[in-house]
């Protein structure tokens, strides 16, 4: 900031033209307008901007960026598409290309389809930490005694390590551990192995992904409920809108875009849960999900042809809700440009 | 940026004592399973054999549970492979965010929409679905089982930052860049002296964000470094369980450790952190 100069005036016209074309109207003189192709917005005023090097300038900074952003997202995308058709081990050098055999396997197999109803229990549990998250976030906005105390216990969750989670949780679900012994001093002897059959391991695991995520979703509608003009309240209070209707008519239409964009994360993050039920369980007992599964049949068994395809299945369907929640929240404010 | 909450200063609903009981039914939620690890993390291992899981250890300064954790569960080399790990991609990003931002919003170029759109679909693509061809691409290149596997990958795939610094250099103005221009300052020497120190917010943003996404990053460690002496917290915490299986005491101090950090760097930087997800979390 120091060592910036200060503008000087005879910088303005220079300035001017740039910022009409980032709008898209064509700008600037007409006699260089004139010299242009038909169709080229980018006018300039001087001929300095032209320049071989300038226009190369933009490249020097994306190269990089560019260069990661393809080999680490585009070339996998493409090539675990290429691979999804083959019944290649992921080592050896040749290949066998199978069509679609590895996509029929995967929707007939039981065994591999099985995995998608695991994620059932991580939506039914994402709905339920939307709903606390949203309650708690209504509740501390409002001028409450140690609200900020509040709001770091139940956000703090989330900022911990993943693997210390599942130990904490493994110990918490033990046989005598400490959901028994409350259980116990409650007076209710609950003589059951938590993680010990599917549907128990299931809903105790994603009862632990409540846990760990609520804070997430409980900031995002803290943040924009509290973006509401206070004014809005008073208004309402004088009309004699209870808190019922406040919530109703003004705190539920503002943080619609969070809603959607927290549904989204759900959805997508209910298919591709991985370090929970991994850490806590290794995936037995019915606990495996669909990560679990395509790391497994990639690197423990080999089988990277049907991994990809796997894979490809899960991008799909992730794709696939993105798009949907576009069209079904076009006014979306949570907007990526 | 949440405009000061003290806007909302209303007065409190009938139902506020409802209100309170739940808000400490909920802390009760968060702080029971965590208090009682770290009471099992300070009993002996007699203590947590006989005793229940509520009850208190004896000597209240036996930290020889967390010599046990930091000795045999190689928490040093851990932590020292994180922070390698930590500070390269995360000055990776920035820097790599940075500029991406500084070429896409200053600049006008005819594949400019191209470039965009390709940075847009990488955000709808999530990274745990692509790992089976990633790591091809890691191992054509040699690198699996180094600790550039996962610096390259956080680096090379973060595109939530891009979207921080986007949004933060629009609100630069572009006379600030002009003026410099006209001094004979070229393009990098802008970004360097007057586009990164005027950052300065955003960068802060993300590196929060990154900072402690990578300290919890389990997956891809534990997906391209096997090495017992290339383990992060994350993956040597994990492996640590293994021979301690059913020394919950030790295994306690080792999650507690693990967390310590966490909590520290919470307390110092609250707001940021609160402003921090949520930006990053609405990209």
């Amino acid at each position: 900031m120091t060592d910036t100069p200060p503008a000087p005036p005879r910088t303005e016209p220079a300035r001017r033209p740039r910022q009409t074309t980032r709008d898209g109207r064509p700008a600037g003189p007409a006699a260089a307008a004139a010299r242009k192709p038909p169709g080229d917005t980018r006018t300039r005023g001087r001929s300095w901007r032209d320049s071989p090097l300038r226009r190369a300038t933009p490249w020097f900074f994306l190269a990089v960026p560019l260069a990661l952003l393809i080999t680490f997202t585009y070339v996998p995308v493409a090539s675990m598409i290429s691979y999804s058709f083959t019944d290649w081990d992921g080592v050896s050098p040749d290949r066998a290309f199978t069509g679609v055999d590895n996509y029929v396997q995967i929707f007939t197999r039981p065994e591999l389809f099985r995995v998608f109803f695991v994620s059932g229990y991580y939506l039914a549990a994402s709905a339920l930490q939307i709903g606390v998250a949203l309650y708690f976030a209504t509740v501390l906005s409002f001028d409450l005694r140690f609200r900020n105390f509040f709001k770091g216990i139940l956000f703090f969750p989330y900022l911990i390590n993943g693997v210390a989670i599942g130990f904490v949780f493994l110990y918490f679900f033990q046989d005598g551990g400490t959901l028994d012994s409350v259980l116990a001093w409650l007076g209710v002897t609950a003589d059951h192995p938590w993680l010990g059959d599917p549907t128990s391991a299931n809903v105790s695991l994603a009862g632990v992904s409540v846990w760990r995520f609520t804070g997430l979703n409980f900031v995002l509608f803290l943040g924009a409920i509290q973006s509401i003009p206070g004014e809005l309240y008073e208004a309402a209070q004088l009309d004699g809108a209870g808190k019922w209707k406040q919530f109703r008519h003004i705190i539920a239409p503002s943080i619609r875009p969070v809603l959607s964009l927290s549904i989204i994360l759900a959805v997508s993050g209910s298919l591709s849960v991985f370090e929970i039920p991994y850490i806590m369980t290794g995936g037995a007992t019915g606990t495996s999900t669909f990560v679990i599964q395509t790391v497994k049949l990639a690197f423990q068994f080999n089988k990277t042809g049907l991994a990809s395809a796997a894979a490809v299945v899960l991008l799909a369907i992730i794709l696939l809700i993105t798009w949907i929640q576009r069209r079904l929240v076009p006014d979306d404010k949570v907007d990526l440009v | 940026m949440t405009p000061a909450p003290t806007t909302h200063r209303r007065r409190l609903p009938v139902g506020t004592a409802l209100t309170y009981l739940s808000l400490l039914a909920a802390t009760a939620v968060v702080l029971l399973p965590l208090v009682v690890v770290l009471l099992t993390s300070l009993k002996t291992s007699e203590e947590v054999s006989d005793g229940g899981a509520l009850s208190l250890p004896g000597d209240w300064l036996n930290f020889r549970n967390y010599a046990t954790a930091f000795t045999d569960g190689h928490m040093l080399a851990a932590f020292g492979n994180t922070a390698f790990i930590l500070v390269f991609s995360v000055g990776g990003t920035v820097v790599i965010g940075s500029m991406t931002a500084y070429a896409v919003d200053r600049f006008d170029f005819r594949a400019k929409k191209l470039v965009m759109a390709l940075f847009l679909v990488a955000t709808l693509v999530p990274g745990v679905t692509t790992q089976v061809a990633t790591f091809q691409v890691v191992n054509g290149f040699g690198l699996v089982d180094t600790r550039w596997a996962p610096i390259l990958l956080y680096m090379g795939t973060d595109i939530v930052s891009v979207y921080v610094f986007l949004q933060f250099i629009r609100s630069i103005p572009r006379s600030l860049d002009e003026a410099a221009r006209l001094d004979g300052a070229n393009a990098f020497t802008i970004y360097r002296k007057i586009i990164l120190p005027l950052l300065k917010p955003a960068i802060a943003t993300v590196v929060i964000i990154k900072g402690i996404t990578t300290y919890n990053d389990f997956y891809i460690p534990f997906l391209y470094m096997h090495s017992e002496d290339l383990g992060t917290i994350s993956t040597s915490l994990f492996r640590f369980k293994g021979p301690f299986g059913a020394h919950w005491e030790a295994i306690s101090a080792g999650a507690i450790l693990v967390i310590l950090p966490t909590l520290v760097v919470f307390l110092l930087l609250q707001r940021w952190i609160y402003n921090g997800f949520a930006q990053g979390a609405t990209k």
